[in-house]
């Protein structure tokens, strides 16, 4: 799948960060402005597959550290956590749950379960385009 | 309560790694998980005995009306003793049982996880969360009966009791479904007094019928017992707990805890008290007949299911006494002697009575706690299986009809009952010594030996004192079975009576058949023959007519051509559409063309242009570019109406969608024209059809509002309730988070479809 072309190798290089960077941000963000773990996740599979097409599998991987399939079962799992501290407190499965506090440096924070739930669609997303590309990618050479 | 129940599962998940730190010790560690249930329901049981029922309650989907809530009386107390009782000794035994088993920590985990299920189907009040949990213990005792999986026969008998059991779970689904109709509730606690609406209901009869399958296919009864017995393939210790203890015994929990709502009609009385007889009868005689040691035990648990359904079917006072008296002689004996032949199969290598006998001096300690059981089960003065058997007796003889036949069926069995019991208590451990196939030479670990010898005691202990179980939890029990307050009372010593004679006839005329044991069997050899025709055998010839079935539609519908999957698929949704819509008598909007501006008529310029250039090229790559083209052009009509975040989301996944079909078409061969003009024409059609039925759908939503609609209330609420400006991401997270959580799971299954197709095929198989 190597292109050997020189401008998207070192384009990659450095786009990789900033997009995985910029995926983080939109996900944080998703809440008040466009963006969320739906498209953050999205941006960083994109990054990823930018880096396979500059690169190869093998490097991709490497960049990902962990096997996709790993990040599809954690976001699952943080996905279906977050529905259940609302049951504790004797509201229903899924009842948001909010904590408000202020750090210092960064002022006041919210803190809930939707963000476990963002992050964990961010990390489904991520997980399984991923999975597919890879794979797919592998199955080619 | 919620915390009991999850923690059972959060156990299971831990099992293996408990049992790979702590190695033998296992069994004891992880039983103190039951040995903790079992005190903490034990705290409930002075409210429950002096006649309180507890309903605790956590929502779960509101606006469904389902909550997840549970319902403490004398009833379901009884069972969660039972459940975590008998699993304390359950999961303690297995530990040595299954010792060295390479796949002992999945046991843990199976045997666990039934655990909280069979728990959760006994207190769950609301009727959707208690088919969820009985639906659970199915598959968990789909997964113990095979556990063994390399054996052909685990496989085939653990997919009979799923099938069986699973398809009565479908009618009882029905049934439940109906029920909440006709009561009103979806809450047995209000259900339950509303017994007189249920009854009146014109739906009473079919959701009677479907709860009763459920019902009788869970608890064995004749006709569908034959899954009992062949449920024996999994390890001993599944079988004592599931197939004697607590599983089979859902379906008479149920028949129990909806007595006071279903029950009182005639149809009720003979259905129950027909099949439960008939079905007691028949799982007595099937165990005379047997030499199996788990045959012969499992054959006395059909026997002792039918006489629970028929006790709760005559519904008099004493019959629900002795229904609940019985319940748990019969757990306590019948889990003891399971666990025995679980020794015997261990120590001995004894699977079958013919191979056993004068094992007595080699192991004493099993032998007497054996016999104490089986006194209790053949009924013998003072256990507590006769307090319940006298009891059994007194409520058939009153019987308030049909006196005749059950009065005949309950002194036959009453007479077989005391034979299997000396089958049971005499046969392995008196008269001569028997090679068995492994010389015993040493009693059985502690850890086996504290079930048996525990279970058996109580039955003498609540034999000699029947006021202990009488007053702790018996009268509660059947207090909540018959919606009002029982003032009967348990005994030892009923005075001379009529029962008391059968039971003494029973005991002579069940010594003599046990004594003329070899000849009576081969006398009945011709049960096998006529068993050919039985039940067992119309399961097998349906499931072979669904195999055919399933093959046939295989080979018409998975026909491995895409093109004719899409096509079927378009051609359905289009049909189904269109039909709809017809019904419905959807209205087409008019465009007004007048208001066209000239970018938008631009973006219509690309976007049919694209269109047309990915129908005519011949390139693949050509295609897929245009396809992505179409896609992005989609987005910026996204983005022109200020739906950003949809916008951005269409661009994402079109890039994707692009590079993902690039990877593929390195695999296909050269494009070639092999399709003649008819079938261009054909596909063609089809595309047209449904381009139209999508256009017509989308004019039809210009116009068309058949509800208000919903967008207002997210506004209004996404900054006060949801803490978020962003609508579209609150609508995603927060207030349809349970549909986001849906889609991630499917796209989850989509990669690991993939990845199973690339990965494992047919070929690399063999």
């Amino acid at each position: 799948m190597n292109m050997h072309s020189l401008i998207l190798r070192t384009a990659g290089h450095f786009l990789l960060p900033l997009l995985l960077l910029f995926s983080v941000f939109l996900l944080l963000r998703g809440h008040d402005e466009p963006g969320g773990g739906f498209i953050g996740g999205l941006v960083a599979a994109a990054a990823i597959v930018l880096y396979l097409f500059s690169m190869d599998v093998q490097a991709a991987r490497q960049v990902l550290r962990v096997d996709p399939r790993d990040v599809l079962g954690t976001g699952m799992l943080l996905a279906v956590i977050s529905a259940i501290p609302g049951m504790f407190r004797g509201q229903a499965f899924f009842t948001a749950q909010w904590w408000e506090f202020t750090a210092p440096l960064f002022g006041e924070m919210k803190l809930s379960t939707v963000l476990i739930f963002d992050i964990g669609v961010y990390l489904v997303v991520i997980g399984s385009v991923l999975t597919i590309m890879l794979n797919l990618a592998e199955a080619e050479e | 309560m919620l915390y009991a129940i999850l923690s059972t599962f959060l156990v299971a998940g831990f099992a293996p790694v408990v049992h790979r730190r702590t190695g033998r010790a296992s069994g004891w560690v992880l039983g103190l998980l039951p040995a903790a249930l079992f005190v903490y329901f034990l705290s409930f049981l002075p409210a429950v005995s002096s006649g309180e029922s507890i309903v605790l309650a956590w929502p779960w989907l509101p606006g469904l009306d389902i909550q997840l809530s549970f319902l403490v009386d004398g009833l379901s107390l009884l069972f969660a003793l039972l459940i975590s009782g008998i699993g304390f000794f359950i999961v303690t035994y297995a530990g040595r049982y299954l010792e060295g088993d390479r796949d002992l920590g999945r046991f843990y985990v199976i045997i666990l996880a039934f655990m909280g299920s069979m728990l959760g189907l006994v207190l769950a009040d609301n009727l959707v969360a208690m088919f969820v949990f009985w639906e659970l213990t199915s598959i968990t005792s789909y997964l113990l009966i095979g556990y063994n999986h390399e054996s052909a026969d685990a496989r085939k008998y653990a997919l009979q009791g799923l099938f069986v059991t699973a398809g009565g779970g479908l009618a009882l689904l029905a049934g439940i479904v109906m029920l909440a109709l006709a009561g009103g509730s979806w809450e047995l606690s209000e259900i339950l007094n509303n017994g007189d609406a249920v009854r009146e209901h014109a739906l009473y009869l079919p959701l009677l019928i479907l709860i009763l399958l459920g019902a009788f296919t869970k608890s064995a009864q004749v006709p569908f017992h034959f899954w009992l017995p062949n449920a024996m393939a999994a390890p001993t210790p599944v079988s004592a707990y599931l197939h004697s203890a607590t599983m089979v015994k859902a379906g008479v929990y149920l028949m129990a805890r909806l007595n006071p709502s279903l029950g009182g009609t005639d149809i009720w009385f003979t259905l129950l008290a027909l099949f439960g007889a008939v079905t007691m009868f028949t799982g007595v005689f099937l165990a005379f007949r047997s030499t199996g040691v788990k045959k012969v035990l499992a054959y006395s648990t059909v026997m002792a299911l039918g006489t629970l359904t028929m006790l709760i079917g005559i519904g008099t006072e004493t019959a629900l006494m002795a229904a609940m008296a019985f319940l748990l002689a019969h757990s306590l004996y019948k889990g003891a002697l399971f666990l025995v032949a679980g020794i015997l199969d261990h120590e001995a290598g004894a699977k079958d009575f013919l191979q056993t006998g004068g094992l007595r001096s080699a192991l004493p300690v099993t032998a007497a706690f054996t016999i104490l059981a089986a006194l209790s089960l053949g009924g013998v003065i003072p256990l507590f299986g006769f307090v319940a058997k006298e009891l059994m007796l007194e409520a058939v003889l009153d019987a308030p009809s049909l006196g005749g036949i059950l009065g005949l069926l309950a002194v036959l069995t009453a007479i077989l009952g005391v034979a299997v019991a000396a089958i049971v208590g005499i046969r392995p451990w008196f008269g001569a010594k028997v090679d068995t196939p492994r010389t015993p030479h040493h009693e059985a670990p502690v850890a086996m030996l504290a079930g048996p010898a525990v279970l058996a005691s109580l039955g003498l202990i609540f034999g000699l004192g029947p006021g202990l179980a009488d007053e702790g939890l018996i009268n509660a029990a059947a207090a909540s079975v018959q919606g009002a307050p029982v003032d009967g009372y348990l005994a030892l010593w009923h005075g001379l009576n009529w029962p008391l004679a059968i039971s003494a006839f029973s005991l002579v005329a069940g010594g003599v058949l046990f004594w003329r044991w070899e000849q009576a069997r081969h006398a009945l050899a011709w049960v096998d023959r006529a068993a050919e025709y039985g039940p067992e055998k119309g399961y097998f010839k349906m499931m072979d007519g669904l195999v055919a079935l399933s093959e046939w539609q295989t080979r018409v519908l998975q026909n491995g051509y895409l093109r004719y999957y899409v096509i079927v698929i378009v051609t359905m949704t289009a049909g189904l559409v269109g039909v709809t819509a017809q019904l419905f008598d959807v209205a087409v909007g008019q465009i007004d063309w007048a208001a066209l501006q000239i970018h938008e008529i631009a973006i219509l310029t690309i976007l049919v242009s694209s269109m047309l250039f990915a129908v005519l090229t011949r390139s693949r790559l050509g295609a897929v570019v245009a396809l992505g083209s179409m896609g992005f052009t989609v987005a910026l009509i996204y983005v022109l109406y200020s739906a950003a975040d949809v916008g951005i989301t269409q661009v994402l996944v079109e890039t994707l969608t692009v590079i993902l079909l690039v990877l593929v078409l390195f695999r296909l061969p050269g494009f070639l024209n092999l399709s003649s003009t008819g079938l261009h024409i054909r596909d063609a059609g089809i595309a047209l059809v449904m381009g139209g039925m999508i256009t017509l759908l989308i004019l039809s939503t210009l116009d068309a509002r058949l509800f208000d609609s919903i967008s207002q209330y997210f506004i209004d609420e996404s900054m006060p309730s949801g803490y978020g400006r962003n609508i579209v991401n609150v609508v995603l997270v927060d207030f349809r988070a349970l549909d986001t959580l849906g889609e991630i799971f499917v796209l989850a299954l989509a990669a690991i479809g993939v990845y199973a197709m690339l990965h494992f095929r047919a070929e690399d198989r063999r």
